[in-house]
């Protein structure tokens, strides 16, 4: 019961991108087709599955104070063992994805649950929380690029939507669209959950991943900032 | 090495204005989004941040070009970039900030506190690899670097005069915090498509 809740978690509670507010780059950028979202989105999933068993299993062994530079070099190696195989098995999404498949190396939902999860919990458990929180950003991502793909482009998984193929509001798919839809899809999280869901409402410093190990945060004005 | 972009000077002032304006790093490729959001909220915070990363963005460049032409390229290691890129960055990172630590106080009691932050800003990553991808020579390289920091300058700057607005307003209660931030984000990103074509037809 414990082992489904914390695979769940990710899905819909703490889901990274809509309440946590982590990995906000490649859920703007890439949902503008719900086929690159799904691609996106599994492959992260299996670099954070991997790097959150190999930082747990690892956590005892890797000293405290060099723990971050630890971490970007496992999440790094997964990244391009992922990069490497989507090369070869599907070249479409390696065009399609571009910078952002490397780009999965910066992305604050692995180091942030690297941090906040996987170096305190057993290996089991951080596997789970893994696939949970990858499955998070996948679901956010396909219903995101769902939104935007459908009213921007008129289709959705390759298929024509008949009345919108002829009548797409083209900006959805451009920049703007992304920021406007995902500025409303986290409204309405706030408006379902009565604000309880999002408790970090300031986007600040503190609620950076790399806050705990960010020793700046304590001398600087940037923590006080957003506690403001 | 030969199949590289050359550019002529104007070729370069092209390059220049596009990444400012037209390829604008935060509003139209959604890189370094999280410093976007999260430091916007006054100017100074927004001008030091940009600065530094700015600084970054041309030393990262300078030092990762070399690294893959001279170094991953000859010995057929083209696969190792994301792991040797994002080390050279934080390496670089934690090493500027030592330097400025020892040489400059005041400079680094002005930057220091942005200076951990960037080594995760997907915009510093982001740019080394484009220029590699895009198969910019060192030259344009370092101008791409540069016309992307400046635009991540000109975002931060313009979204936090907008942002600084619109605290005084009435927000709806589901809207406020970080959804408002992205609408207006969105109206920015507009005002940015305007750029488009004046970039285009100016040097023609």
């Amino acid at each position: 019961m414990k082992k489904l809740k914390l695979l769940l978690n990710g899905l819909l509670k703490e889901n990274p991108v809509l309440v946590l507010v982590l990995g906000t780059c490649p859920t703007l950028a890439i949902s503008t087709q719900a086929s690159n979202a799904i691609g996106m989105g599994l492959a992260a999933t299996v670099v954070l599955l991997g790097s959150n068993i190999a930082i747990s299993a690892l956590r005892n062994i890797i000293p405290d104070k060099v723990r971050i530079p630890c971490y970007i070099v496992l999440i790094a190696g997964f990244v391009t063992v992922v990069q490497m195989l989507v090369k070869a098995f599907a070249p479409a999404l390696n065009e399609s994805l571009g910078i952002f498949l490397p780009l999965i190396v910066v992305n604050c939902i692995i180091l942030g649950r690297a941090e906040m999860f996987a170096n305190k919990n057993t290996v089991l458990d951080s596997a789970l929380d893994g696939i949970g929180m990858g499955l998070g950003f996948t679901l956010t991502l396909f219903v995101m690029a769902t939104i935007r793909e459908i009213l921007g482009s008129g289709t959705w998984l390759g298929m024509e939507i008949p009345v919108l193929i002829d009548n797409n509001i083209s900006i959805m798919t451009l920049a703007p669209g992304g920021f406007f839809v995902f500025g409303c899809m986290i409204a309405l999280v706030n408006k379902l959950s009565k604000g309880k869901a999002i408790n970090k409402t300031e986007f600040g410093c503190m609620g950076c991943p790399s806050a705990a190990a960010c020793g700046k945060l304590k001398q600087a004005d940037c923590g006080k900032e957003s506690e403001a | 090495m030969e199949d590289l972009i050359h550019l002529d000077f104007k070729g370069l002032v092209v390059l220049l204005m596009s990444a400012v304006f037209v390829n604008n790093y935060v509003l139209q490729k959604f890189l370094g989004i999280c410093p976007f959001l999260g430091v916007s909220k006054k100017l100074d915070q927004a001008t030091g941040m940009s600065i530094a990363v700015i600084f970054v963005m041309l030393l990262a460049t300078a030092v990762t070009w070399p690294i893959q032409y001279y170094l991953l390229d000859p010995n057929d290691l083209g696969y190792m970039q994301t792991i040797v890129f994002i080390l050279v960055i934080a390496a670089l990172v934690q090493l500027v900030e030592i330097i400025l630590k020892k040489y400059i106080p005041s400079l680094h009691s002005a930057l220091g506190v942005y200076l951990p932050l960037i080594t995760t800003n997907c915009a510093v990553l982001g740019v080394t690899i484009l220029n590699i991808s895009t198969k910019y020579d060192f030259v344009s390289s370092m101008v791409n670097s540069l016309g992307s920091g400046l635009g991540f300058f000109l975002a931060m700057v313009l979204f936090s005069g907008v942002r600084s607005r619109m605290e005084g307003g009435e927000t709806p209660e589901a809207f406020k915090g970080l959804p408002i931030t992205l609408v207006a984000a969105s109206i920015v990103s507009v005002s940015f498509f305007g750029f488009a074509g004046v970039i285009e037809n100016l040097f023609k």
